[in-house]
């Protein structure tokens, strides 16, 4: 027998089995999702949750499907938080601090609570790399923030205002642009295939009988 | 940390852990291998297809459940909308915010076309999100597309159509290049060098990645670029019944939002299909790697006017679904972790395969050694083998898991699973649709003018199995070449009188074949609030 524990969806009382995500209570008391419900697995920051239970004084934030229900479990679900996105073209900008303090100048007015790292469900040091950014340390705030999956918890508790997943976004973005070393192998490839090197050689494979395809894939070559 | 009833088991497997670690399996023979997946593979199991009775792909086996929706009927009757009065009027209409639309978008943007995005979710709420392991691209100096092709038309059973393969290799380092300059953070050496590893059947190390967040990473990507593009993204709005004009030709879609019920008309010069897989049609009761969405909408949209499917029968079983805690019972766990050396090993501790065998293969391998062998690990909610993770740390030194499997670290961690520590239980999950809607090199289908696919709703491009690596590979390279395509096409279009008579041509035809059905589709979402035990 299953063992029941009581739950609160926006503040109405459930009772559901323990073993339960909290995605799978509200699915098992009756709601059919929407909002608020995504990949299900925990990369896409759909289901965004804040919760507290009763008698803690503590707010709690998570994501709806990588979450145990617990017994006294106050739910609300935050399908969607306004976050502010400020649009650049990635090819004008340059990689320096002031590209910060121009599309995202709240940063500086950090108040290094640290409420967003302690609110972040992939477990991130959220100030950490707020404040790699505040310095235009892209590269630090890009691994710092990589596992970010941009749910906006950390935002929902921010005094300062401060959109961090987008702020990171940006930091990501230049350093996989611009900062990163450039990969010699892959520009040669690129130009091999332009320049014709490969076309006759693919052109045969097209063009074989699957019989000698199955004796070429059977026998090729595997690197260890 | 596991229950008592697995401590025995977890001590054989740890009791060959080192002799397991230099053990190197053979790999199977051909020959193995059918007959293997014959006896094995979920896609041979007659008895899980049935014949479609009507429409384009008329005498071919589907699966049941995907057979039911291309039979169903249309949610809207023609009447239900105008289609004179459209609330939307663009040159390309994208249905799917996930990784193949967001390519395609920002192509089409970049070509000046008036370009919309319709997702009955939010945009990137997709598979792509969720792909861990890499992205496949023959751009080292030991490799060639000419090899990246042998492997994937070998490991797609000969099956593949020559032109899309031919197409997604020689595009795939292009493909990396334009990721990288989006500002993609490949995993790299100081020197710039791509960290590359091997898949399930690559023959050389190719597999491109961002740790194993390689989908998400790609996915936010694209997103921030369509967002930056000021491109029309419409959310929370399904497309469920394709427009055609008065010749024929795609024309645009009528679209319900998810939320109010409303229907709307989208007028378009050309349509792109870019709508993902089916994982959630739960074929065969399997549990799924898939997000919340992928219903098989476009297959349907584009079987109801006409266009034909490729390879609908054929599905991907990821062999590594995770099968404990039921909590993420059927999530993914990526083969990367096979790359970096984990082996399969069943209850006595003893590997029974080779790790790297194609998906296909090993997923077969596994329900083997689950089914007639009788050597799984019984968790209580079915029969799994172990995955020994903690060889990846033995071998690649303290730290790796950390370092380039973060994600998979994470996600039994919250179930109190040290998987540098102890292995993980594991059993196939329904991840791909192989098939999908026949498409030329051009990304338009054979037979509907300017209905475009990109991206998993493709059938084709792989063959009957897919390797790692080639499906994050395929939603870039489709996706952009649909996005290119249909902006040129659009330019040249000048759009006929709107209808939807092709409803009551498909009712005569379902008539006219004696199938009586009361199911209406697409499917748009599952419903999971009555049946608790499915994932």
């Amino acid at each position: 027998m299953e063992k029941m524990v009581n739950i609160y969806l926006l503040g109405k009382q459930y009772q559901v089995p323990d073993d339960l995500t909290i995605m799978r209570a509200m699915e098992y008391a009756g709601y059919q999702l929407v909002r608020g419900c995504g990949c299900r697995n925990g990369f896409c920051g759909a289901c965004a949750t804040i919760y507290r239970i009763k008698g803690d004084r503590g707010l709690k934030t998570c994501l709806a499907c990588q979450t145990k229900v617990e017994n006294n479990m106050y739910i609300a679900t935050l399908p969607f938080f306004p976050l502010v996105k400020q649009v650049y073209d990635i090819e004008k900008i340059k990689p320096t601090e002031q590209i910060m303090m121009q599309l995202y100048p709240e940063i500086y007015a950090c108040v290094g609570c640290n409420a967003c790292t302690k609110a972040c469900p992939q477990g991130l040091n959220v100030m950490q790399y707020i404040a790699y950014a505040q310095r235009g340390e892209f590269d630090k705030c890009a691994e710092e923030s990589f596992d970010c999956v941009m749910c906006g918890c950390c935002s929902s508790r921010c005094p300062a205002g401060i959109s961090h997943p987008q702020v990171a976004m940006l930091a990501r973005r230049l350093n996989g642009k611009y900062l990163a070393p450039k990969t010699e192998h892959l520009e040669n490839r690129v130009k091999e295939i332009k320049d014709g090197t490969f076309t006759e050689l693919i052109e045969a494979l097209m063009g074989k009988p699957i019989e000698e395809m199955k004796e070429l894939y059977n026998n090729r070559e595997i690197e260890k | 940390m596991y229950a008592k009833e697995f401590q025995d088991s977890i001590k054989a497997v740890e009791a060959a852990r080192e002799a397991n670690i230099a053990y190197e399996p053979a790999r199977m023979t051909a020959k193995e291998k059918e007959e293997l997946l014959a006896a094995y593979h979920p896609d041979y199991k007659k008895s899980e297809f049935s014949e479609l009775k009507f429409g384009p792909n008329k005498g071919e086996s589907v699966p049941k459940e995907l057979c039911e929706m291309l039979e169903a009927h249309s949610r809207i009757k023609a009447d239900d909308v105008d289609l004179t009065a459209p609330k939307y009027d663009v040159d390309i209409l994208i249905i799917g915010g996930g990784g193949a639309g967001c390519a395609a978008a920002i192509e089409a943007n970049e070509a000046g076309a008036n370009v919309m995005v319709v997702t009955k979710l939010r945009m990137g709420d997709a598979n792509t999100m969720m792909a861990e392991g890499g992205i496949q691209a023959a751009d080292k100096p030991n490799d060639s597309p000419a090899i990246h092709y042998i492997d994937a038309f070998g490991g797609g059973h000969f099956a593949a159509k020559p032109e899309l393969l031919s197409k997604l290799v020689c595009d795939a380092p292009e493909a990396i290049k334009w990721l990288n300059d989006l500002g993609v953070e490949f995993d790299k050496a100081p020197d710039g060098t791509m960290i590359t590893t091997h898949g399930g059947g690559t023959s050389r190390k190719r597999m491109h990645a961002a740790k194993d967040y390689s989908g998400a990473e790609i996915m936010r990507t694209l997103r921030d670029e369509v967002l930056n593009r000021g491109i029309n993204v419409v959310d929370f709005t399904s497309a469920i019944e394709l427009i055609l004009d008065e010749n024929g030709n795609a024309a645009g879609a009528v679209l319900l939002n998810m939320e109010t019920k409303e229907l709307m008309v989208a007028r378009a010069k050309t349509v792109i299909i870019a709508t993902g897989g089916a994982g959630r049609m739960h074929y065969q009761g399997f549990p799924t790697s898939n997000h919340y969405g992928a219903t098989a909408d476009g297959l349907v949209l584009g079987y109801r006017v006409g266009a034909k499917l490729l390879y609908a029968d054929t599905l991907q079983y990821h062999p590594t679904g995770a099968a404990f805690p039921q909590q993420i019972f059927g999530a993914l766990v990526t083969e990367k972790v096979r790359s970096l050396g984990a082996k399969l090993v069943n209850r006595d501790g003893k590997v029974f395969m080779h790790p790297l065998e194609t998906r296909d293969v090993a997923a077969a391998s596994i329900i083997r050694e689950c089914s007639d062998r009788g050597e799984g690990v019984d968790t209580g909610e079915g029969m799994a083998v172990w995955l020994d993770t903690p060889m990846i740390e033995k071998i690649g030194g303290e730290g790796t898991i950390e370092k380039r499997i973060p994600a998979m670290l994470r996600m039994f961690a919250s179930y109190g699973i040290d998987i540098r520590k102890e292995p993980i239980l594991v059993y196939p999950t329904l991840h791909y649709q192989n098939g999908g809607l026949d498409i030329n090199a051009d990304c338009m289908t054979t037979n509907i003018r300017n209905l475009f696919v990109a991206g998993e709703a493709v059938g084709g491009i792989h063959g009957r199995n897919r390797l790692m690596g080639n499906s994050l590979l395929d939603i870039i390279v489709f996706g952009r070449s649909a996005g290119m395509n249909a902006a040129s096409a659009a330019a040249k279009t000048s759009l006929g009188k709107l209808t939807l008579d092709h409803i009551a041509k498909f009712d005569a035809e379902r008539k006219a074949a004696g199938v009586i059905t009361d199911k209406v589709s697409p499917k748009l979402l599952p419903n999971y609030t009555t049946r608790k035990s499915e994932l």
